[in-house]
């Protein structure tokens, strides 16, 4: 059981940092393609949903952690600002109409580095547990 | 021994803490690039887009192979530091590991190589579709991507 919530955690995990990584690209100036945002948004839903649903499931199914252990509650907190973040930078891009590059304004791109701040901090406490 | 495993990911040494961490960052890096890459040559292959095919390129040379660097050192500094490098360790999850790893590189640098003649053949104003190459390029990072998937797996389940 163990092994299978920390399996389909850490795949959560990866499922946002692919859709991190790739509107890192449409920022930075890359084509903004329908179904790759499409892609990117669809991997950004499944992979918060997953982190923070098996994320909780772990902490309650193991005797060591607990649900308000500095570190978990952490963990939320960055979780909701990592959340926050993307959505704002969700709907400041949007797909040009013949797979070029879009104009991005400097609040959307702030609010995606941002978004990656918050998940790198919440890499940083997952792997540290400080104070677990 | 897979007792021994679980523990030991449970209340690891601190000293892993920080190759763990340059580890999973580099392999998540690594698969989203794979995932920009997978998806611009996949829609490139459907639509014939120039620019995807382009963006499917430049995401395996600035972000899967950074990525792939990054994780495969992570990799052998807690392989290192845990003895897993040995010849007699046998345990399924390490070899998992560096099979993947390993037969990764090998589709990484082939798309690399194949994904470059692409985007060449583009600038040179040859033909506006995608070509063979990179229709070979979207199935060899798809490949990779899913092998990655596998390989989070058995990092996480750790099968002996």
């Amino acid at each position: 059981m163990y092994h299978a919530l920390l399996f389909f955690h850490v795949l959560a995990a990866f499922f946002l940092a692919m859709a991190a990584l790739i509107y890192s690209a449409f920022v930075l100036g890359s084509p903004v393609n329908r179904a790759t945002r499409l892609v990117a948004e669809i991997l950004w839903g499944v992979g918060g949903l997953g982190t923070l649903a098996f994320g909780v499931w772990l902490a309650l199914n193991r005797p060591q952690y607990d649900i308000f252990d500095g570190w978990i509650i952490a963990a939320l907190v960055l979780w909701v600002l990592a959340t926050g973040s993307g959505a704002r930078a969700s709907q400041g891009v949007q797909p040009a109409g013949d797979d070029s590059a879009v104009a991005i304004d400097r609040r959307t791109a702030f609010a995606h580095w941002m978004r990656i701040f918050w998940f790198t901090a919440l890499l940083v406490i997952m792997v540290w547990k400080p104070g677990a | 021994m897979s007792v021994l495993t679980t523990l030991a990911s449970i209340t690891r040494d601190d000293s892993w803490d920080l190759p763990l961490f340059v580890h999973i960052l580099g392999a998540m890096v690594l698969v989203g690039g794979l995932a920009l890459s997978a998806t611009s040559l996949i829609v490139a292959w459907r639509s014939g887009s120039a620019a995807l095919t382009k963006l499917g390129f430049m995401s395996l040379f600035c972000g899967a192979l950074p990525g792939y660097i990054v994780m495969r050192a992570g990799a052998q500094w807690i392989a290192h530091k845990e003895g897993l490098d040995n010849d007699d360790v046998d345990l399924t999850w390490v070899n998992i590991g560096f099979s993947v790893s390993d037969l990764g590189f090998v589709l990484l640098l082939v798309s690399l190589v194949i994904g470059g003649i692409a985007v060449r053949r583009i600038n040179r104003g040859e033909g506006g579709a995608p070509s063979l190459s990179a229709r070979i390029a979207a199935g060899l990072v798809s490949l990779f991507l899913v092998a990655s998937l596998v390989a989070v797996w058995a990092m996480t389940v750790k099968p002996t």
